[in-house]
């Protein structure tokens, strides 16, 4: 017998992680849970964690590192403030294991959803949205890679 | 928020001057809005904002060029105001006040202008430690264009000039001394008046970054005797996107143009074009005329509460804050210089700074958190970033006292 190992669609690690959030009724819980998310994960291999892998914001730094395995892209990533590595943890569950063009069709729409929009506002604020960015450019070098 | 409980020395009437800022009766995040942000901008009088409206209902006209109604009186509205930004600065002359987009507008038409004159190859120019990037980038860009050197005064641990090391970056290369009145990072208020003695004393002109003192010190160039002296009109409580240059005659006189084009000019002609006088000379294009005006509003607005009262309040609020922020475990003051305004950055252990702004924001509380555009500070105090509080006259030791306890709180979430 052959073990299928069924990955999840986007938009259903998306919904999943919507009624994750769902049962906070308040701003704290919600951040709590984003406080333990961050620290939970231990992200990345700390030989990534160089000066070019930072994908540098204003406030908070992100390292990204991204792997194509089995036609699959898989990011790992840390970030140097608490609240963006949860919020760089939700990232990675939605989008790593995915192919390419699955990753580059995400609308990733949850995160108004989960009412956290403001950490991806078009500010210097930190370096998540440079993130998003840097995952779907990854996606799309690694596309146009297993296309050639 | 009322504040009739609390005990102040200073002789000031908070609750009829926040009366007087629309924005503060606001809530964010549900919770009545503090904003200790001050140091990035400031809130505006009712006075300011109802200017800017009415300039667009009543008022708008170009400047400085018809001959009908409208512009002749928008003109004049915006020369008053010209000599209202003098009178406040004791300007010798109105034509020494230079509109602005703002202070790093201000420094870059110095640095370029003046620069074009008079740096050439190996000589020095002079800033600090704690300067913001603004008076940095545009003396950094200009020593790379012409070959000139970039000489930095340092700052002890306490976030103060060392100033027997910068009497001796002083020398016959120096060309000039770009340094800021008071430090938006650290609060310290230098003391400009011997920086400014010690330079002249070698015949050196200072430019000082007044963006930070303004709104919380009264300013007299011919005191002080700077040559230039720059700030932005919206942390004055007056609109963004206007600015001040103020700088001596005879240096206005000799510096060529900045930018060029209407407005700047006498005479043009393919073969030759005269240049204006000042202070057209140096105001290319239609300016911000409204921000120009509303600024002078913002002035009058703030000399009725009066800078002295506004200056020893904002102590008060300052020994207030530094007390309680002081007895958190963990937490660590950047800056504490004898002498300084009314601003607080620190740093707790083990905790970004930008967590702990996001959980202040969230309970409706404004800081700012980051490298405050001050990034070689942040690497002398071996910090990425610090949170910083500024307070303005309108704030209250009872927004402190909520902060306080939002700290604590973020603090407790965050460890």
């Amino acid at each position: 017998m052959v073990l299928v190992v069924k990955t999840m669609r986007i938009e259903d690690i998306e919904k999943e992680i919507i009624e994750e959030f769902e049962i906070f009724d308040d701003w704290m819980g919600k951040y709590e849970y984003l406080i333990d998310l961050g620290r939970s994960l231990p992200l990345i291999n700390d030989k990534y964690k160089t000066e070019d892998k930072i994908i540098k914001g204003c406030q908070s730094q992100v390292w990204m590192h991204s792997e194509l395995i089995d036609g699959k892209v898989v990011y790992t990533a840390d970030s140097d403030a608490i609240i963006t590595k949860g919020m760089v943890a939700l990232m990675i569950r939605v989008l790593s294991n995915h192919t390419p063009d699955e990753i580059i069709n995400a609308k990733l729409d949850f995160v108004e959803k989960i009412g956290l929009t403001k950490h991806l506002s078009p500010t210097r604020s930190n370096g998540l949205v440079s993130m998003i960015k840097q995952m779907k450019l990854d996606a799309i070098a690694y596309s146009s890679k297993l296309k050639s | 928020m009322t504040a009739s409980k609390t005990i102040y020395k200073t002789s000031i009437d908070i609750e009829k001057i926040r009366a007087d800022f629309p924005i503060l009766s606001r809530k964010v995040n549900g919770k009545p809005l503090i904003y200790f942000d001050n140091g990035a901008t400031s809130q505006k009088p009712l006075s300011v904002i109802d200017s800017l409206e009415n300039y667009y209902k009543d008022q708008n006209a170009n400047i400085h060029r018809g001959v009908h109604t409208l512009s002749q009186e928008v003109t004049l509205k915006y020369e008053n105001a010209r000599s209202t930004i003098q009178n406040h600065l004791n300007a010798k002359h109105a034509h020494e006040i230079i509109f602005s987009k703002g202070t790093t507008d201000s420094i870059n038409l110095v640095a370029s202008s003046f620069g074009k004159k008079y740096i050439s190859e190996g000589d020095e120019i002079i800033v600090s430690a704690m300067e913001h990037h603004s008076n940095i980038l545009p003396w950094q860009q200009l020593c790379e264009e012409k070959g000139a050197i970039l000489k930095v005064i340092p700052i002890n641990d306490a976030g103060e000039l060392i100033i027997s090391d910068y009497k001796r970056l002083l020398n016959a290369k120096t060309k000039i001394v770009a340094i800021t009145h008071i430090s938006n990072t650290l609060g310290t208020i230098n003391p400009i008046e011997e920086i400014i003695a010690l330079a002249h004393a070698k015949n050196i002109p200072v430019l000082v970054d007044g963006a930070q003192a303004v709104p919380h010190t009264a300013v007299d160039v011919q005191a002080l005797d700077c040559d230039f002296y720059c700030f932005s009109g919206h942390k004055l409580f007056g609109p963004t996107g206007v600015g001040i240059l103020y700088g001596k005659e005879k240096w206005l006189n000799e510096m060529p143009p900045y930018q060029v084009g209407g407005g700047t000019i006498k005479t043009v002609s393919f073969e030759k074009t005269e240049y204006a006088d000042l202070p057209l000379k140096f105001e290319a294009g239609t300016p911000h005329i409204e921000g120009g005006i509303g600024l002078a509003v913002a002035i009058d607005y703030i000399n009725t509460i009066g800078l002295d009262t506004i200056a020893e309040y904002e102590h008060e609020l300052l020994l207030y804050a530094t007390d309680a922020i002081q007895k958190i475990e963990g937490l660590k003051i950047i800056g504490t210089a004898k002498n300084k305004a009314s601003v607080i950055s620190f740093a707790v252990k083990g905790l970004h700074p930008f967590d702990i702004g996001t959980i202040l924001d969230q309970l409706g509380i404004a800081v700012r958190t980051g490298h405050h555009c001050t990034q070689p500070l942040m690497a002398f105090y071996c910090v990425p970033g610090t949170i910083r509080v500024s307070f303005a006259f309108y704030n209250t030791k009872d927004e402190i006292d909520i902060f306080i306890k939002g700290l604590q709180k973020a603090i407790s979430m965050l460890k």
